[in-house]
Protein backbone atom coordinates (compact mmCIF):
# COMPACT_ATOMS: atom_id res chain seq x y z
CA UNK A 1 0.00 0.00 0.00
CA UNK A 2 1.43 3.37 -0.98
CA UNK A 3 1.37 6.51 1.13
CA UNK A 4 -1.18 8.01 -1.20
CA UNK A 5 -3.68 5.23 -0.65
CA UNK A 6 -3.10 5.42 3.09
CA UNK A 7 -4.05 9.11 2.98
CA UNK A 8 -7.19 8.58 0.98
CA UNK A 9 -8.61 5.48 2.61
CA UNK A 10 -12.11 6.44 3.57
CA UNK A 11 -15.72 5.53 2.96
CA UNK A 12 -16.85 6.18 -0.61
CA UNK A 13 -19.52 8.60 0.51
CA UNK A 14 -17.43 10.73 2.87
CA UNK A 15 -19.46 13.73 3.90
CA UNK A 16 -18.94 17.24 2.74
CA UNK A 17 -19.82 20.30 4.81
CA UNK A 18 -23.11 20.58 2.94
CA UNK A 19 -24.11 17.08 4.07
CA UNK A 20 -23.83 18.08 7.72
CA UNK A 21 -25.75 21.24 6.93
CA UNK A 22 -28.46 19.13 5.27
CA UNK A 23 -28.88 17.27 8.59
CA UNK A 24 -30.21 20.52 10.05
CA UNK A 25 -33.17 20.54 7.62
CA UNK A 26 -32.48 23.96 6.09
CA UNK A 27 -36.00 24.32 4.67
CA UNK A 28 -37.58 23.79 8.07
CA UNK A 29 -34.96 26.13 9.53
CA UNK A 30 -36.01 28.87 7.12
CA UNK A 31 -39.57 28.63 8.46
CA UNK A 32 -38.23 28.72 12.02
CA UNK A 33 -36.12 31.79 11.23
CA UNK A 34 -39.00 33.58 9.57
CA UNK A 35 -41.61 32.94 12.27
CA UNK A 36 -39.19 33.56 15.16
CA UNK A 37 -38.16 36.82 13.50
CA UNK A 38 -41.82 37.79 13.12
CA UNK A 39 -42.49 37.00 16.80
CA UNK A 40 -39.54 39.14 17.80
CA UNK A 41 -40.44 42.03 15.48
CA UNK A 42 -44.08 42.34 16.53
CA UNK A 43 -43.26 42.21 20.26
CA UNK A 44 -43.78 45.51 22.10
CA UNK A 45 -40.19 45.61 23.42
CA UNK A 46 -37.36 46.72 21.14
CA UNK A 47 -34.30 44.45 21.03
CA UNK A 48 -30.81 45.69 20.01
CA UNK A 49 -30.11 44.49 16.44
CA UNK A 50 -27.08 42.38 17.36
CA UNK A 51 -29.00 40.63 20.15
CA UNK A 52 -31.96 40.07 17.80
CA UNK A 53 -29.67 38.64 15.10
CA UNK A 54 -27.91 36.35 17.58
CA UNK A 55 -31.21 35.22 19.10
CA UNK A 56 -32.69 34.32 15.70
CA UNK A 57 -29.48 32.51 14.76
CA UNK A 58 -29.50 30.41 17.94
CA UNK A 59 -33.22 29.66 17.64
CA UNK A 60 -32.52 28.48 14.07
CA UNK A 61 -29.57 26.42 15.30
CA UNK A 62 -31.78 24.82 17.95
CA UNK A 63 -34.34 24.02 15.25
CA UNK A 64 -31.55 22.55 13.13
CA UNK A 65 -30.31 20.48 16.06
CA UNK A 66 -33.75 18.94 16.54
CA UNK A 67 -33.77 18.22 12.78
CA UNK A 68 -30.48 16.32 13.12
CA UNK A 69 -31.88 14.34 16.07
CA UNK A 70 -34.97 13.57 13.99
CA UNK A 71 -32.81 12.30 11.11
CA UNK A 72 -30.76 10.20 13.54
CA UNK A 73 -33.84 8.44 14.93
CA UNK A 74 -35.79 8.23 11.68
CA UNK A 75 -32.99 6.99 9.42
CA UNK A 76 -34.69 3.61 9.06
CA UNK A 77 -37.93 5.06 7.70
CA UNK A 78 -36.11 7.75 5.70
CA UNK A 79 -34.45 4.91 3.82
CA UNK A 80 -37.82 3.53 2.73
CA UNK A 81 -39.54 6.74 1.65
CA UNK A 82 -38.82 8.21 -1.77
CA UNK A 83 -39.09 11.77 -0.44
CA UNK A 84 -36.38 11.19 2.18
CA UNK A 85 -34.10 8.51 0.72
CA UNK A 86 -31.61 11.16 -0.42
CA UNK A 87 -31.03 12.50 3.14
CA UNK A 88 -27.43 12.27 4.37
CA UNK A 89 -27.83 9.14 6.56
CA UNK A 90 -29.82 6.92 4.13
CA UNK A 91 -27.53 8.15 1.33
CA UNK A 92 -24.56 6.79 3.33
CA UNK A 93 -22.78 10.14 3.60
CA UNK A 94 -23.14 10.67 7.36
CA UNK A 95 -23.29 8.01 10.06
CA UNK A 96 -26.08 7.83 12.63
CA UNK A 97 -23.60 8.49 15.42
CA UNK A 98 -22.40 11.68 13.75
CA UNK A 99 -25.98 12.93 13.37
CA UNK A 100 -26.75 12.19 17.04
CA UNK A 101 -23.58 13.87 18.19
CA UNK A 102 -24.17 16.95 16.03
CA UNK A 103 -27.78 17.18 17.22
CA UNK A 104 -26.89 16.95 20.92
CA UNK A 105 -23.98 19.39 20.79
CA UNK A 106 -25.86 21.95 18.72
CA UNK A 107 -28.84 21.65 21.08
CA UNK A 108 -26.65 22.45 24.08
CA UNK A 109 -24.83 25.25 22.27
CA UNK A 110 -27.99 26.93 20.97
CA UNK A 111 -29.77 26.84 24.34
CA UNK A 112 -26.80 28.15 26.35
CA UNK A 113 -26.04 30.86 23.80
CA UNK A 114 -29.67 31.99 23.59
CA UNK A 115 -29.72 32.25 27.38
CA UNK A 116 -26.57 34.38 27.37
CA UNK A 117 -27.60 36.50 24.37
CA UNK A 118 -31.24 37.09 25.32
CA UNK A 119 -32.76 35.60 28.47
CA UNK A 120 -33.10 32.25 30.19
CA UNK A 121 -36.86 32.05 29.78
CA UNK A 122 -36.44 32.07 25.98
CA UNK A 123 -33.57 29.58 26.31
CA UNK A 124 -35.73 27.24 28.41
CA UNK A 125 -38.46 27.54 25.82
CA UNK A 126 -36.00 26.58 23.08
CA UNK A 127 -34.80 23.58 25.10
CA UNK A 128 -38.41 22.47 25.57
CA UNK A 129 -39.06 22.85 21.82
CA UNK A 130 -36.05 20.69 20.94
CA UNK A 131 -37.18 18.09 23.49
CA UNK A 132 -40.73 18.20 22.15
CA UNK A 133 -39.69 17.68 18.52
CA UNK A 134 -36.96 15.11 19.11
CA UNK A 135 -38.51 13.07 21.92
CA UNK A 136 -42.28 13.68 22.09
CA UNK A 137 -42.84 13.85 18.33
CA UNK A 138 -40.03 11.84 16.70
CA UNK A 139 -39.46 9.09 19.24
CA UNK A 140 -42.85 8.81 20.87
CA UNK A 141 -45.77 9.96 18.69
CA UNK A 142 -44.72 9.75 15.06
CA UNK A 143 -44.86 5.97 14.89
CA UNK A 144 -47.66 5.38 17.36
CA UNK A 145 -50.60 7.62 16.53
CA UNK A 146 -52.25 9.15 13.45
CA UNK A 147 -52.49 12.35 15.49
CA UNK A 148 -48.69 12.61 15.16
CA UNK A 149 -48.94 15.62 12.88
CA UNK A 150 -51.40 17.44 15.15
CA UNK A 151 -49.34 17.15 18.35
CA UNK A 152 -45.97 17.24 16.60
CA UNK A 153 -47.04 20.44 14.90
CA UNK A 154 -46.61 22.18 18.25
CA UNK A 155 -42.83 21.94 17.88
CA UNK A 156 -42.95 23.92 14.67
CA UNK A 157 -45.35 26.40 16.24
CA UNK A 158 -43.13 27.44 19.16
CA UNK A 159 -40.58 29.65 17.30
CA UNK A 160 -42.73 32.84 17.20
CA UNK A 161 -43.36 32.38 20.93
CA UNK A 162 -39.61 32.07 21.50
CA UNK A 163 -39.03 35.18 19.39
CA UNK A 164 -41.62 37.02 21.49
CA UNK A 165 -39.99 35.70 24.69
CA UNK A 166 -36.59 36.99 23.53
CA UNK A 167 -38.04 40.50 23.46
CA UNK A 168 -40.44 40.41 26.41
CA UNK A 169 -39.08 37.62 28.62
CA UNK A 170 -42.54 36.05 28.85
CA UNK A 171 -45.73 34.78 27.23
CA UNK A 172 -48.85 36.72 26.29
CA UNK A 173 -52.13 36.21 24.46
CA UNK A 174 -50.53 37.52 21.24
CA UNK A 175 -47.71 34.99 21.30
CA UNK A 176 -50.13 32.16 22.15
CA UNK A 177 -52.29 33.12 19.15
CA UNK A 178 -49.23 33.11 16.87
CA UNK A 179 -48.47 29.63 18.23
CA UNK A 180 -52.04 28.49 17.57
CA UNK A 181 -51.93 29.89 14.05
CA UNK A 182 -49.07 27.54 13.10
CA UNK A 183 -50.35 24.72 15.31
CA UNK A 184 -53.75 24.60 13.59
CA UNK A 185 -52.24 25.22 10.15
CA UNK A 186 -49.84 22.24 10.32
CA UNK A 187 -52.36 19.35 10.09
CA UNK A 188 -54.22 20.47 6.93
CA UNK A 189 -50.88 21.46 5.38
CA UNK A 190 -49.36 18.00 5.92
CA UNK A 191 -52.51 16.02 5.26
CA UNK A 192 -52.85 17.69 1.86
CA UNK A 193 -49.31 16.45 1.17
CA UNK A 194 -50.14 13.00 2.53
CA UNK A 195 -53.14 12.75 0.19
CA UNK A 196 -50.82 12.51 -2.79
CA UNK A 197 -47.87 10.84 -1.01
CA UNK A 198 -49.83 8.03 0.65
CA UNK A 199 -47.84 5.11 -0.71
CA UNK A 200 -44.66 6.59 0.76
CA UNK A 201 -45.96 6.75 4.34
CA UNK A 202 -47.65 3.39 3.90
CA UNK A 203 -44.35 1.80 2.83
CA UNK A 204 -42.60 3.27 5.87
CA UNK A 205 -45.39 2.08 8.19
CA UNK A 206 -45.93 5.58 9.58
CA UNK A 207 -49.51 5.88 10.87
CA UNK A 208 -50.44 8.89 8.78
CA UNK A 209 -54.16 9.68 8.83
CA UNK A 210 -54.48 8.65 5.17
CA UNK A 211 -53.13 5.21 6.08
CA UNK A 212 -55.12 4.60 9.27
CA UNK A 213 -58.45 6.30 8.52
CA UNK A 214 -58.51 6.51 4.73
CA UNK A 215 -58.44 9.39 2.32
CA UNK A 216 -62.11 10.38 2.63
CA UNK A 217 -61.67 10.95 6.37
CA UNK A 218 -58.43 12.87 5.76
CA UNK A 219 -60.26 15.14 3.32
CA UNK A 220 -62.88 15.83 5.99
CA UNK A 221 -60.21 16.59 8.58
CA UNK A 222 -58.48 19.04 6.22
CA UNK A 223 -61.76 20.96 6.11
CA UNK A 224 -62.35 20.68 9.89
CA UNK A 225 -58.91 22.06 10.74
CA UNK A 226 -59.21 24.79 8.14
CA UNK A 227 -62.49 25.85 9.77
CA UNK A 228 -60.87 25.81 13.23
CA UNK A 229 -57.90 27.77 11.93
CA UNK A 230 -59.88 30.70 10.50
CA UNK A 231 -61.16 32.18 13.82
CA UNK A 232 -57.65 31.96 15.32
CA UNK A 233 -56.18 33.87 12.38
CA UNK A 234 -58.89 36.52 12.63
CA UNK A 235 -58.72 36.72 16.45
CA UNK A 236 -54.99 37.50 16.18
CA UNK A 237 -56.00 40.61 14.28
CA UNK A 238 -58.05 41.83 17.25
CA UNK A 239 -55.08 41.86 19.64
CA UNK A 240 -52.41 44.52 20.11
CA UNK A 241 -50.37 43.12 17.20
CA UNK A 242 -53.31 43.25 14.79
CA UNK A 243 -54.75 46.07 12.72
CA UNK A 244 -56.60 46.80 9.48
CA UNK A 245 -53.79 45.57 7.20
CA UNK A 246 -53.44 42.24 8.99
CA UNK A 247 -57.19 41.81 9.32
CA UNK A 248 -57.79 42.38 5.60
CA UNK A 249 -55.04 39.87 4.73
CA UNK A 250 -56.35 37.32 7.25
CA UNK A 251 -59.93 37.50 5.95
CA UNK A 252 -58.93 37.10 2.29
CA UNK A 253 -56.40 34.33 2.98
CA UNK A 254 -58.78 32.36 5.19
CA UNK A 255 -61.62 32.56 2.70
CA UNK A 256 -59.30 31.20 0.01
CA UNK A 257 -57.98 28.53 2.38
CA UNK A 258 -61.51 27.45 3.30
CA UNK A 259 -62.52 27.36 -0.36
CA UNK A 260 -59.56 25.06 -1.11
CA UNK A 261 -60.36 22.81 1.86
CA UNK A 262 -64.02 22.65 0.84
CA UNK A 263 -63.03 21.62 -2.70
CA UNK A 264 -60.75 18.90 -1.30
CA UNK A 265 -63.58 17.62 0.91
CA UNK A 266 -66.06 17.52 -1.97
CA UNK A 267 -63.74 15.53 -4.24
CA UNK A 268 -63.46 11.79 -4.32
CA UNK A 269 -60.45 9.70 -5.19
CA UNK A 270 -61.55 9.09 -8.77
CA UNK A 271 -61.65 12.84 -9.48
CA UNK A 272 -58.31 13.34 -7.74
CA UNK A 273 -56.67 10.52 -9.67
CA UNK A 274 -58.06 11.91 -12.91
CA UNK A 275 -56.32 15.26 -12.59
CA UNK A 276 -53.22 13.98 -10.77
CA UNK A 277 -54.22 15.48 -7.39
CA UNK A 278 -54.05 18.98 -8.86
CA UNK A 279 -56.38 20.48 -6.22
CA UNK A 280 -54.51 18.90 -3.31
CA UNK A 281 -51.17 20.04 -4.70
CA UNK A 282 -52.50 23.56 -5.22
CA UNK A 283 -53.89 23.64 -1.67
CA UNK A 284 -50.53 22.45 -0.29
CA UNK A 285 -48.64 25.17 -2.18
CA UNK A 286 -51.16 27.79 -1.13
CA UNK A 287 -50.83 26.71 2.53
CA UNK A 288 -47.16 27.76 2.41
CA UNK A 289 -48.14 31.15 1.03
CA UNK A 290 -50.94 31.39 3.60
CA UNK A 291 -48.57 31.18 6.55
CA UNK A 292 -45.93 33.38 4.95
CA UNK A 293 -48.45 36.14 4.22
CA UNK A 294 -50.01 36.03 7.69
CA UNK A 295 -46.67 36.66 9.37
CA UNK A 296 -45.66 39.18 6.71
CA UNK A 297 -48.92 41.05 7.38
CA UNK A 298 -48.20 41.00 11.13
CA UNK A 299 -44.75 42.49 10.52
CA UNK A 300 -46.17 45.06 8.10
CA UNK A 301 -48.70 45.99 10.76
CA UNK A 302 -45.91 46.41 13.32
CA UNK A 303 -43.93 48.52 10.86
CA UNK A 304 -46.93 50.77 10.22
CA UNK A 305 -47.58 50.97 13.96
CA UNK A 306 -44.04 52.25 14.49
CA UNK A 307 -44.85 55.06 12.03
CA UNK A 308 -48.17 55.75 13.79
CA UNK A 309 -49.98 54.60 10.67
CA UNK A 310 -51.61 51.40 11.81
CA UNK A 311 -53.14 49.44 14.64
CA UNK A 312 -56.60 49.66 16.09
CA UNK B 1 2.64 7.90 -6.17
CA UNK B 2 3.84 11.22 -4.75
CA UNK B 3 2.28 12.52 -1.55
CA UNK B 4 1.61 15.90 -3.14
CA UNK B 5 -1.01 14.53 -5.51
CA UNK B 6 -4.45 15.84 -4.69
CA UNK B 7 -7.22 13.32 -4.52
CA UNK B 8 -10.92 14.20 -4.77
CA UNK B 9 -11.26 13.22 -1.10
CA UNK B 10 -8.67 15.84 -0.14
CA UNK B 11 -10.80 18.47 -1.84
CA UNK B 12 -13.85 17.34 0.12
CA UNK B 13 -11.95 17.38 3.39
CA UNK B 14 -10.54 20.81 2.59
CA UNK B 15 -14.04 22.10 1.88
CA UNK B 16 -15.24 20.66 5.19
CA UNK B 17 -12.35 22.22 7.10
CA UNK B 18 -12.94 25.61 5.51
CA UNK B 19 -16.62 25.34 6.50
CA UNK B 20 -15.76 24.56 10.11
CA UNK B 21 -13.18 27.38 10.21
CA UNK B 22 -15.69 29.91 8.87
CA UNK B 23 -18.29 28.77 11.42
CA UNK B 24 -15.80 29.19 14.27
CA UNK B 25 -14.71 32.62 13.04
CA UNK B 26 -18.33 33.67 12.72
CA UNK B 27 -19.05 32.45 16.23
CA UNK B 28 -16.11 34.41 17.67
CA UNK B 29 -17.21 37.55 15.80
CA UNK B 30 -20.79 37.13 17.04
CA UNK B 31 -19.75 36.73 20.68
CA UNK B 32 -17.55 39.82 20.35
CA UNK B 33 -20.38 41.88 18.83
CA UNK B 34 -22.81 40.62 21.46
CA UNK B 35 -20.42 41.68 24.21
CA UNK B 36 -20.01 45.12 22.67
CA UNK B 37 -23.76 45.50 22.28
CA UNK B 38 -24.46 44.50 25.87
CA UNK B 39 -21.85 46.90 27.22
CA UNK B 40 -23.18 49.78 25.11
CA UNK B 41 -26.73 49.08 26.18
CA UNK B 42 -25.82 49.30 29.85
CA UNK B 43 -25.62 45.62 30.74
CA UNK B 44 -23.94 44.74 34.01
CA UNK B 45 -20.26 44.24 33.34
CA UNK B 46 -19.37 43.33 36.89
CA UNK B 47 -21.05 40.35 38.55
CA UNK B 48 -21.18 38.75 41.98
CA UNK B 49 -18.49 36.16 42.28
CA UNK B 50 -19.13 34.05 45.40
CA UNK B 51 -18.86 37.08 47.66
CA UNK B 52 -21.26 40.01 47.83
CA UNK B 53 -19.77 43.12 46.26
CA UNK B 54 -21.40 46.25 47.71
CA UNK B 55 -20.22 48.33 44.74
CA UNK B 56 -22.76 46.67 42.45
CA UNK B 57 -25.79 46.43 44.74
CA UNK B 58 -28.90 48.31 43.64
CA UNK B 59 -28.62 50.71 46.59
CA UNK B 60 -25.09 51.75 45.77
CA UNK B 61 -25.91 52.21 42.07
CA UNK B 62 -28.93 54.36 43.03
CA UNK B 63 -26.98 56.54 45.45
CA UNK B 64 -24.29 56.91 42.79
CA UNK B 65 -26.94 58.17 40.37
CA UNK B 66 -28.35 60.64 42.94
CA UNK B 67 -24.93 62.09 43.75
CA UNK B 68 -24.29 62.86 40.05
Amino acid sequence: MSDATANTSTTPGEAQFSDYFALLKPRVMSLVVFTAFAGLMVAPVAVPPVVAFAAILFIALGGGASGALNMWYDSDIDQVMKRTEGRPIPAGKVTKGEALSLGLWLSALSVVMLGLAANWFAAGFLAFTIFFYAVVYTIWLKRSTPQNIVIGGAAGAFPPMIGWAVATGGVSVESVLMFLLIFMWTPPHFWALALYMKSDYHKADVPMLTVTHGRAHTRKMVLVYSILLAPIAVATGLTSIGGPVYMAAAIVLNLLFLKGAYTIWRRDEAAAEADGYAVEKRYFRFSLLYLFLHFTALMAQAGLGALNMGGW
Amino acid sequence: MPLTETHEIHKRRFGRNVGVALCLLGFVALVFLLTMSKIRNGGTVEGFDHAVRPSITTDSLQSEGESQ
